[in-house]
């Protein structure tokens, strides 16, 4: 037997006696794959929650404490009493 | 609003319904082939088909285009080929029963390999790129599997070196 015949002779030995598909087949896979679109849109919601969560603690945060103002400097001391030179 | 969050969900599930009506039978089959179960007893067959195509309706807005039918045997090969992995490094110690099945005389990788290219007719480049296989390896691995099944040997136990798939 050459090549060609030996494959089709394994395909229809693989061909014979198909199985019956369970009715409940689709109702399963419907739940299931639910399942997996509800777990991924909570998880999404969640992920956005977290983000404004951080976007509204920076801009408090920015807003109190304010790092772009320039602090008053602390290694000069201040100079008084110069008029009576 | 209400509307946008029903139609795509309906949509989706009259699609899948009429893909599972016409794709369900042949998956079963090869699944079926894979477990190396009879046919009206396959438990393991029907888990492995609906876990497939739950996941094919799960990402059924993302296929962008892509054969619903590709996509979910893509997936039961993966995951059938994980399984017999993580069957074959852990459960060496539960006793190896030979299934029942008509491939039953073949190992998991051999029934897989056999089932995606005679059985599905995959091109042996994509079969090898979906186990992430050489493509001679699968070349070699089919042609061993065929000739296992034709001539299945005396002992099951022990599967002789195929002399007669040495003359092709």
């Amino acid at each position: 037997m050459n090549r060609p015949q030996r494959e089709a002779a394994a395909r229809r030995i693989m061909e014979q006696s198909p199985p019956r598909v369970p009715p409940e087949l689709y109702a399963d896979a419907v739940r299931r794959g639910g399942r997996v679109l509800r777990r991924r849109t909570a998880v999404r919601r969640l992920l956005w929650v977290v983000l404004a969560a951080v976007v509204v603690a920076f801009t408090v945060w920015a807003l109190t404490v304010r790092p772009w103002v320039e602090p008053p400097s602390e290694t000069t001391p201040p100079v008084t009493g110069w008029e009576g030179w | 609003m209400r509307d946008r969050q029903v139609s795509p969900g309906a949509r989706r599930a009259r699609e899948f319904q009429a893909f599972v009506a016409g794709a369900a039978g042949r998956l079963l089959h090869a699944a079926t082939l894979l477990t190396a179960e009879a046919p009206d007893d396959n438990p393991r067959a029907r888990r492995l088909l609906a876990v497939s195509l739950a996941h094919t309706y799960a990402y059924w807005d993302q296929l962008h285009g892509d054969d619903p039918y590709d996509r979910t045997r893509q997936y039961l090969a993966t995951r059938f080929a994980r399984e017999a992995w993580h069957r074959h490094g852990g459960g060496l110690g539960r006793g190896r029963r030979r299934p029942a099945g008509r491939l039953g005389g073949l190992t998991p990788q051999e029934r897989l390999i056999l089932v995606l290219r005679l059985y599905e007719g995959v091109a042996e480049e994509q079969a090898a790129a979906l186990l992430g296989l050489p493509v001679e390896r699968v070349r070699t691995i089919c042609d061993r599997a065929t000739a296992t099944l034709l001539h299945p040997p005396a002992e099951p136990s022990r599967p002789v070196a195929e002399p007669k798939a040495a003359t092709s």
